[in-house]
């Protein structure tokens, strides 16, 4: 018996699948800009992201308001990214590539570590950021929550564009990424740059783990290690170099992953990740560059 | 070459000091102390291997738990299923791991850098649910109990193991087990990495376009690198499964991958003698940090910062650092004329 296919459900899905792809394309993101900086896939920003969170649920604890809450998490995340640049990365900035990621594996367990020893390791929940109420939109319901989700998720990419498009110090620290040597001649302090793009990455990991808290029943240290495997499979779909290509590369995995799961009955909830998986061996073998990324060339 | 002689007088020498201290240790040694030092024999051996792929041959691999995997599982399901005695199996692991490394290898081919990297990462991570998936091959996610299910291979059952007319505790033998085969492959992987074959593997590392250009051939040289790496592994994965009786899913998680890649590193990329500094490094730090103090996160915390702080002091590992301060020394002493 075919039945009539329910648009509604379709389309209720695809938001949802939307506002799942949104955390991660903020997360995928961050992994972008350290990538463009530095040159190597930071292991660590899950879990540099989860310890934002745990400092949001601190600051929401001792009574500030979600929001109130998120901003200042944002800012103090930003500092602590630059700190960690300064006192870590900096010194193996000339060191090997695989020096540089065993740095990232270290400081996975370091931040891991001093989460669990801070903050005991029960578990724990954030407030709804949004109304938990549906809104009615051309007749389907969607839930405030996702539609909320996506829109600060773009937000906060498109503010990151913005800065890096109209501003000056934006402006140099891509020059910083693409030539240092030249950059410097012109004047740019290349090493301060790395330290903003950390910042910013740090920052925008901590938007993705504030968005993935408040939506889960409750959470512990492990909040973050599955969305950084969802963000570096968006963000090697849409080619590990190319911001653009994170955010587009993590909605389309969003929306994939969840009419995959709703639709193909034997993948259901288990088969998620084995299918993320599956895109990051699928891309890096069809086509490693990602769907914007540009082939990496080497100079002979 | 008179110069030369002396040389070959100091290898022999070190050689002979390794067989002997491997061989009176254990009288040294209590129990528990040769049980855990034959744990870092099993890194060492997996740790050997990654370095031929990714210390000699530039391709890097976070995957190599996952390898280590394939060994270990075909070690139990031929105990188990097969009842064959634990210790004969091991050669067959590494020949399966040494398959799914050339396999692995193919596509790898396409593939550099941290690209590789990220694929090989995606393979450890998917390693566990695959292997609960063919429950009827694996056990599922209880695994293969090699005491339980198949105690009469299981060397050294009743507590004593006699080889040769000497008996010794089953510790003891395992220690005997790994370290004998650890040293063989190091001696394999020295062969190797001092002849043509370890040439070729360096040509390619440091110029894919200049070894191309004098004739190698690449898809050879790199999948060879992985199958030969694979194969050591597949042998440390086996004699993991001997020594803890036991495989599951969780036996050969991410952080294994991990572990491995950190102790080559640690060790020295492309330096053979720095891997046994790598397998102590993680053999011993973890249970080290929890002395520091056993709080919740601290271990963690200690063995993390303990990564970092190796790194930034030693970015080429311990074997840079040995070359650093021993070449010079060996040249005065030897190359003066």
């Amino acid at each position: 018996v075919i039945l009539a296919f329910d648009w509604t459900q379709l389309a209720q899905q695809i938001v949802i699948g939307l506002a799942s792809g949104g955390v991660w394309a903020t997360l995928a993101v961050a992994l972008v800009l350290i990538y463009r900086s530095t040159g190597v896939i930071n292991f660590a920003q899950g879990e540099m992201a989860m310890f934002s969170t745990f400092i949001a649920w601190s600051l929401v604890n001792h009574g500030l308001s979600y929001w109130a809450a998120f901003l200042l998490t944002i800012a103090i995340s930003f500092a602590g990214g630059v700190a960690v640049e300064r006192a870590v990365i900096r010194p193996v900035e000339r060191a090997p590539v695989l020096t540089v990621v065993i740095v990232t594996l270290g400081l996975f367990f370091v931040v891991n570590g001093a989460a669990r020893w801070i903050w005991s390791p029960e578990t724990r929940s954030l407030p709804n950021a949004f109304s938990t109420r549906p809104i009615d939109v051309a007749g389907v319901a969607f839930s405030i929550s996702d539609l909320g989700t996506i829109a600060v998720s773009l937000a906060a990419v498109a503010v990151l564009w913005l800065f890096f498009r109209f501003t000056k110090l934006g402006l140099a620290s891509r020059a910083a990424a693409v030539n240092p040597d030249a950059s410097r001649l012109v004047g740019v302090r290349v090493t301060w740059m790395l330290a903003l793009g950390w910042g910013l990455a740090a920052a925008m990991g901590a938007v993705s783990g504030m968005l993935t808290a408040p939506a889960l029943a409750s959470f512990d240290q492990n909040l973050m290690q599955p969305v950084l495997l969802y963000a570096l499979a968006g963000a090697v779909l849409g080619g590990i170099d190319s911001a653009l290509g994170a955010v587009v590369g993590s909605l389309l995995l969003g929306v994939l992953i969840n009419l995959i799961g709703t639709y193909v009955n034997w993948v259901g909830t288990d088969l998620r990740l084995p299918v993320a998986l599956a895109v990051i061996l699928g891309v890096l073998l069809i086509r490693p560059a990602g769907l914007f990324g540009r082939p990496l060339e080497t100079r002979v | 070459m008179r110069s030369r002689a002396p040389g070959v007088a100091v290898w022999l020498l070190v050689a002979a000091v390794v067989v002997v201290a491997y061989l009176f240790a254990p009288r040294f040694m209590s129990d528990f102390h040769s049980r855990e030092l034959a744990e870092a024999g099993v890194f060492f051996i997996a740790i050997v291997g990654l370095n031929l792929l990714t210390g000699y041959t530039g391709q890097i691999s976070l995957g190599h738990g996952a390898l280590m995997a394939v060994g270990g599982y075909t070690t139990a399901a031929l105990v188990v299923h097969e009842h064959w005695r634990d210790v004969w199996t091991i050669p067959l692991a590494g020949i399966a791991a040494g398959i799914v490394g050339f396999l692995i290898g193919l596509p790898a081919l396409r593939l550099s850098g941290l690209y590789l990297a990220l694929a090989t990462f995606a393979f450890a991570i998917a390693i566990p649910s695959l292997l609960k998936k063919f429950s009827g091959l694996t056990g599922g996610s209880q695994g293969l109990r090699l005491l339980e299910d198949a105690p009469f291979q299981v060397t050294g059952l009743s507590g004593m193991v006699t080889i040769f007319g000497h008996s010794m505790t089953q510790n003891h033998f395992l220690y005997y087990l790994t370290w004998g085969l650890g040293l063989l492959g190091f001696l394999i992987a020295w062969l190797l990495v001092r002849g043509r074959l370890g040439r070729t593997f360096r040509a390619v590392r440091d110029s894919e376009v200049a070894a191309a250009s004098v004739g190698i051939n690449l898809a050879w040289t790199k999948t060879f690198a992985f199958a030969i790496s694979g194969v050591y592994a597949g042998v440390a994965g086996a004699l993991l499964a001997i020594q803890v009786e036991i495989v599951n899913p969780l036996s050969f998680t991410f952080l294994l991958s991990i572990l491995i890649l950190v102790g080559a590193v640690v060790g020295g990329l492309g330096s053979l003698g720095g891997m046994i500094v790598g397998a102590l490094f993680v053999q011993y730090l973890p249970d080290l940090s929890t002395h520091v103090s056993t709080a919740e996160g601290v271990p963690d915390f200690v063995f993390g910062a303990a990564i970092i702080a190796v790194m930034l002091l030693l970015p080429t590992g311990v074997g840079g650092l040995l070359r650093r301060v021993a070449r010079p020394l060996t040249t005065r002493l030897y190359l003066r004329p």
